[in-house]
């Protein structure tokens, strides 16, 4: 559903993005993480009919969006990441307005059916200025909807709401991805976790990883973290639990507190907990940390040597 | 055209709930009014009113020069500050339709306030006998239309390089001034002056205040209306490029 070959992007001599080469398939979530800067606004730019490619080519929906930007433009619903709302409009308004310049059938309707969709059925006749930034988002959405497109592409969706608003939109965005492909983009890592078939990571312009949450977890699998919680200590057991056979890493965490990674295939818990008590210090706690997505995007985009700034 | 109307017919609506348009068209009818009050008065006192609406009208054009680059000078700039320009750009819509559509949607307005001030002439003609000549009165107002376009389309040109509106509107002001002091400026010159004269933004309204529908005025007005319009779908289009 979404192709791109080699996308580049150059603003003036500045490289923002380069050589993007992924592929999205029709229903997939795919979640595009980065730091912010990485390139993700413009690559999504890029795949939504906004701007073109410097180098590079992309499809969408089985059109090249630069040769056949209408027909991509008409097949893709787009949230930009400062949703572009018209405050002296009512909600009703602003989507008759959007509707009709996507020449909606049956716009009356439509627009009663993504209110509801997005839970806005009741405040349809307020201003846009004067509802909340979680409503306002979800009039954004309601936008992207309308048309009913085959892709959608989520700037940064729950950024700036309020707990509650995050997991309300993302159940919609849940649902929403079932029907349709959805490109999101997003720097919340239990976000892309929870959302996503499969996440790409991008560093710097370029794609570091590109896999399901599963699979970039089990690629860490063998060098497990280990969390331990010590009463009172001084640095010298710090540098002997570095010095343990197996032992690849201790980071203190807080005053209390001790991540140490291990290297592949040695279980070092007998020799860490015996070496610590010998010291006289108090374990308090001693238990495998779970690699989770975001120590990979923090060594993934760490590692990644920058040669460009994103956008 | 539809999406040319649906763009056109948000602009158009989007004056009647905008205060700097109010504040325009108050302005606008007040100097009016004190004007031809004004001549009223004076023709009273001489006991001689003239069948004349030029003085109105004359006053128009100034005042349109003036007023004009405030209410073009949000078109796309303000759509620009906001972000909504990135999602009307994402829409299947083309650029020189989306000019086009603003464009006319400040004609519309522009034509509404045009069309009030047909009131003033309504009014001398029943003063007087046997009232205005209504071919010379037609021609102006043609004229005036022309211009305006003309001031609209470099309006909606310079509203497309800015982000800010007001930076918009003050550029437009400066230019279309410029237009119009080359007018003042041909009156003093010698040999060039009719060269200065035909990019004069004002002059080229002389043979329609005169009831005289001059062909090359008006192929001035629509190549300034076509150039604006056109030099803004490139302005709109290049920012995709930025």
């Amino acid at each position: 559903m979404i192709r791109t070959v080699g996308l580049t992007k150059y603003y003036g001599v500045h490289l923002a993005i380069r050589g993007l080469t992924f592929e999205a398939a029709p229903r997939e979530v795919l979640g595009f993480l980065g730091p912010n800067g990485a390139g993700k606004t413009t690559t999504m730019r890029i795949l939504a009919g906004f701007m073109p490619p410097s180098e590079g080519r992309a499809e969408v929906a089985g059109y090249d969006v630069v040769e056949e930007s209408l027909e991509v433009r008409r097949r893709v619903g787009y949230l930009p990441e400062t949703v572009p709302l018209y405050p002296d409009l009512s909600v009703v308004e602003y989507l008759t307005y959007m509707g009709s310049l996507r020449r909606v059938a049956d716009l009356e309707k439509r627009i009663e059916d993504v209110l509801a969709e997005v839970g806005l059925l009741e405040r349809a006749e307020s201003y846009i200025g004067n509802l909340s930034k979680g409503l306002r988002q979800r009039v954004g959405l309601a936008q992207a909807l309308l048309h009913q497109p085959q892709v959608l592409i989520l700037d940064e969706p729950t950024i700036g709401l309020d707990p509650a608003q995050i997991i309300e939109v993302r159940h919609l965005l849940q649902e929403l991805g079932r029907e349709r492909t959805v490109l999101l983009s997003t720097h919340i890592l239990s976000e892309a976790q929870q959302l996503c078939d499969r996440v790409l990571i991008i560093n710097h312009g370029a794609i570091v990883a590109e896999d399901t949450p599963a699979n970039l977890q089990a690629q860490l699998a063998g060098a497990e973290q280990l969390v331990v919680r010590l009463g009172a200590h001084d640095g010298s057991l710090l540098e002997a639990l570095g010095r343990l056979p197996g032992v690849a890493r201790v980071q203190a965490v807080g005053s209390d507190e001790l991540r140490v990674e291990t290297r592949p295939g040695h279980d070092v818990r007998a020799r860490l907990a015996r070496t610590i008590v010998e010291r006289g210090v108090d374990l308090l706690e001693l238990r495998p940390a779970g690699v989770d997505l975001e120590a990979i995007f923090l060594q993934l985009t760490q590692d990644a040597a920058p040669t460009g700034e994103g956008a | 055209m539809h999406n040319v109307w649906i763009i056109a017919r948000r602009e158009f609506q989007h004056y009647f709930v905008s205060p700097l348009a109010y504040a325009v068209g108050i302005f606008l009818y007040l100097v009016l009014g004190i004007v031809f009050a004004g001549n009223i008065l004076n023709g009273m006192l001489t006991g001689q009113i003239s069948p004349d609406a030029r003085d109105v009208l004359g006053t128009m054009v100034y005042l349109l020069l003036f007023t004009t680059p405030f209410l073009t000078m949000r078109l796309i700039a303000e759509e620009a500050g906001s972000g909504t320009l990135e999602l009307l750009m994402t829409a299947p819509l083309r650029d020189w339709q989306l000019v086009l559509g603003k464009w006319l949607g400040a004609m519309g307005f522009l034509v509404l306030l045009l069309a009030l001030s047909w009131l003033y002439p309504i009014v001398l003609h029943r003063m007087t006998s046997p009232g205005i000549d209504q071919g010379l009165l037609v021609s102006a107002y043609l004229g005036v239309l022309l211009m305006t376009g003309a001031i609209v389309a470099i309006g909606v040109m310079i509203s497309s390089v800015f982000r800010n509106s007001l930076a918009a509107g003050f550029t437009t002001l400066a230019v279309i001034v410029g237009l119009w002091v080359i007018g003042l400026l041909a009156t003093g010159l010698g040999g060039t002056s009719e060269v200065v004269r035909t990019l004069s933004f004002v002059g080229h309204l002389d043979s329609a205040f005169q009831g005289v529908i001059d062909l090359a005025d008006v192929v001035y007005y629509l190549s300034m209306t076509v150039f604006g319009l056109f030099v803004a779908s490139h302005l709109v289009e290049s920012r995709r490029w930025r």
